[in-house]
This record gives C-alpha cells, sequence and structure tokens, in this order.
C-alpha cells in the first residue's frame, strides 16, 4: 500500500471530525456567537428542505427502476454493444456508461460486481472503479438540487450533465487503456 | 429535455415489459422505485439538518465569507453574474470543497443551500438561472481527490493496490468537468439570461416558494 494512500486515507477520516470542532469552537471564541442556539435555527432549513424533495425522486426513480426491470436498458445496450466491440473496449463496462448518471446506488452495485466478476486489478475492474470514480449521479442532482429550491426549468443544465457524463466516461476508458494497457 | 427523458423511459418501459411478458415486474419496479424515492429522501433529513445546522454557524461567524474571499476569484470567473459578498458564494465554495475532499454527504446539502441562496437572485423562480446551471455542472462531474469508496470496494475484493485508481480517476473527472465547465460556458453565451417579469425589481428578493430557506442572512 503506498504511503500516500495511507496520508489520503487518514486525512479523509479526520476530515469530519476536524470540521465539526472547528467551525463551533471559533464561532463561539471569536466571534461570539451562540452556537447551539444557531445550529437549531440554521438545521430548522433541513427537513423541509428534505422533504420537499420527495416528489421530485419518488417521479425519477420510479421511471429508473422501471426502465431497469423491464428489460430496455438491456435493448437499448445491445444496440451499441458491437461499436464497443469494434473499438476494442470491453463492453461489460458498457452498462456503466448508462446506469452511471441514472443512479448511484445502481451503478455501484454494478461495478462491485465487475470488480467481484474480473478482480479489481483487471482491466475491467479498473475501468469500472474509474468510471464510478470520476463522476456523479447526474439525474440524481439534478433533481435533487433544482427540486429544493423549486425550478421546473432547467433549461440547458441537463444537457451539460449529461454531455460531461459521456466525456468522463469515454476519458475514464482510454485514460485506463493508456495507463494500464 | 427531463420530460421527454421521463416519458420516454416509462413508455419504453412498458412497451418493451408487453414483448417480453415483464410486466409484472415492471409494476413492481414502479412502486419499489417510488418507495425508494422516499427512503432517499428520508435519508437526506438527518444530513440536511446536521448540516444546514452546522453551516448556519460558520455563516454567522463570518468563515463563509473567509472562504469565499480565499477562493474568490475562480469562483468569480464561474459565478460572474452572483455579487462578490452574496452568501452564496460561501456556500457554493463550501459545497465545492466537499466535493473536492470526497465528503459526500456534506456537499448535498451544501450545494442545496447554495441554490437557495441562488434562488435569491432568481428574477424567475421557476426558471434555472445561468449561475444554478453552472454550480449544476461542476457537482455532476463532481471533482473527488480520493475516491474512497472506490478503494474501499477494491481492498475488499483483494487488489494489489487498491489506490492505483486514484490517478485514473482524476486525470478523468479533469476531463468531465473541464467538459461540463466548457460546455456551460457554450450555452451560457448561446443563450440570454432568463427575463425577469416586468417590474419585479423590487419584489425579486422575496423568498422561495416553498417558505424554506428564505431567510434572511446575518
Amino acid at each position: 500500500m503506498s504511503p500516500l494512500y495511507s496520508v489520503f486515507t487518514s486525512l479523509s477520516a479526520w476530515m469530519i471530525p476536524a470540521i465539526i470542532v472547528f467551525i463551533p469552537l471559533y464561532a463561539a471564541l471569536r466571534r461570539k456567537v451562540p452556537v447551539y442556539e444557531t445550529f437549531v435555527e440554521g438545521a430548522k432549513d433541513g427537513f423541509g428542505t428534505a422533504i420537499n424533495i420527495i416528489p421530485h425522486l419518488v417521479g425519477m426513480m420510479v421511471a429508473i427502476s422501471m426502465f431497469r426491470s423491464s428489460g430496455a436498458l438491456e435493448l437499448m445496450l445491445s444496440a451499441v454493444r458491437p461499436l464497443f466491440d469494434w473499438a476494442g473496449i470491453p463492453s461489460e463496462v458498457l452498462p456503466l456508461g448508462i446506469l452511471r448518471p441514472l443512479t448511484g446506488a445502481g451503478s455501484l452495485a454494478f461495478t462491485t460486481d465487475l470488480i467481484q466478476t474480473f478482480g479489481p486489478d483487471s482491466m475491467i475492474g479498473r475501468i469500472a472503479s474509474t468510471i464510478q470514480g470520476s463522476t456523479d449521479t447526474t439525474l440524481y442532482v439534478l433533481t435533487v438540487y433544482f427540486g429544493a429550491v423549486g425550478i421546473r426549468k432547467s433549461r440547458y443544465a441537463l444537457k451539460v450533465g449529461l454531455f460531461s457524463d459521456l466525456v468522463g466516461f469515454f476519458a475514464a476508458i482510454l485514460i485506463c487503456l493508456y495507463i494500464f494497457g | 429535455m427531463v420530460n421527454w427523458i421521463w416519458l420516454f423511459f416509462i413508455v419504453a418501459s412498458v412497451i418493451v415489459a408487453a414483448v417480453t411478458g415483464k410486466m409484472d415486474a415492471v409494476t413492481q419496479a414502479a412502486f419499489e422505485g417510488a418507495k425508494s424515492g422516499v427512503t432517499v429522501s428520508f435519508g437526506l433529513i438527518s444530513i440536511m439538518v446536521f448540516w444546514l445546522g452546522m453551516m448556519r454557524i460558520a455563516e454567522d461567524a463570518g468563515l463563509l465569507q473567509t472562504l469565499a474571499k480565499m477562493l474568490g476569484p475562480l469562483v468569480r470567473k464561474l459565478f460572474p453574474d452572483v455579487p462578490r459578498n452574496h452568501p452564496a458564494i460561501g456556500y457554493i465554495m463550501s459545497n465545492l470543497s466537499a466535493n473536492l475532499f470526497g465528503l459526500g454527504n456534506a456537499a448535498t446539502p451544501m450545494g442545496i443551500k447554495a441554490m437557495q441562496e441562488l434562488q435569491k437572485l432568481n428574477p424567475n423562480p421557476e426558471t434555472a438561472t445561468p449561475a444554478m446551471c453552472t454550480l449544476l455542472a461542476l457537482n455532476t462531474s463532481s471533482i473527488t481527490i480520493i475516491p474512497t469508496t472506490l478503494i474501499a470496494i477494491r481492498m475488499n475484493y483483494g487488489s494489489a493496490n487498491p489506490a492505483e485508481i486514484i490517478g485514473t480517476t482524476l486525470a478523468a473527472t479533469f476531463v468531465a468537468t473541464s467538459a461540463a465547465i466548457l460546455a456551460d460556458r457554450w450555452y451560457r453565451r448561446k443563450s440570454p439570461p432568463p427575463m425577469a417579469p416586468p417590474a419585479s425589481k423590487s419584489t425579486s428578493m422575496k423568498a422561495s416558494p416553498q417558505g424554506v430557506g428564505g431567510e434572511s442572512v446575518v
């Protein structure tokens, strides 16, 4: 295990506790903020915001869940698969390209499955890890962020998000093939 | 576009299910999906309540303003239409830093809070502003330094070097984020900002329609 890695993991283990201690401590000592009351005051907003998201998230997850279980996703993939074989890209990672922007939990499960089947140090395992780590669940982020403030017209936001997912997907594949190939 | 994608998912599902005879599974999947939508939202309650409380302390202590000053030039370039001292900048900064350090459950509340602040600048509360689209673009391509979850999974399955994907992930995320920023710039230039409804100058600071997050700041 590289020393850099242990630095990173201990850094991320300490990050949250450090933030949680630093913010109230600084506020109380330097700015005389009534920390507990301020916390409660700010926290009140959280409940309503989370509740506002429910209809957006339910609508989106119903559609995604149906799409996956009906076999429509698989059908869509089989149309693209020959292209991947032709380009010499392992087509096992193809479903990730579609799952990743749609469902965080679904694509993580799929990635885990690929890692389990082919091994974490196989090319497929490495590509899947890189894809999973390098972008976020666009549809979820859009639903939650815009849902929380009641935006109905998202304009070009979804196009930008999906475009960057597509670029990230192919970048991950090419970078892995180049570095580990 | 969301409307069409949503419609496509549902219609395609039912058509394919009719052909493959998976109609029962699709019906069940619809309700499973609805259930997980609620479950995920409920899961958000605890982290939203916690982090928004924390962030209010940070805001009152002036920490967000400090953060905004430190990395201000970059953010001002990305969000030219947000006033320099607006609290939205501080929340955008904390959202981006939480993403950067892989603090996923802190990033979402801060991002939502940033959206609520941007909404206060929005002349037309049902339509996303360019600044909102930029914030969304940055979040969908999420710049992460350490993909902790993936490293843990790789370790779990006996990888010889679980952390070897840090470099490739960083490179891929850099490419994806650059693509997002460029596309965002392009659309921003192409489409004019949403027109304010006439005579809304004085009322444009009214609270968001839900009545949450519309509180005065400091």
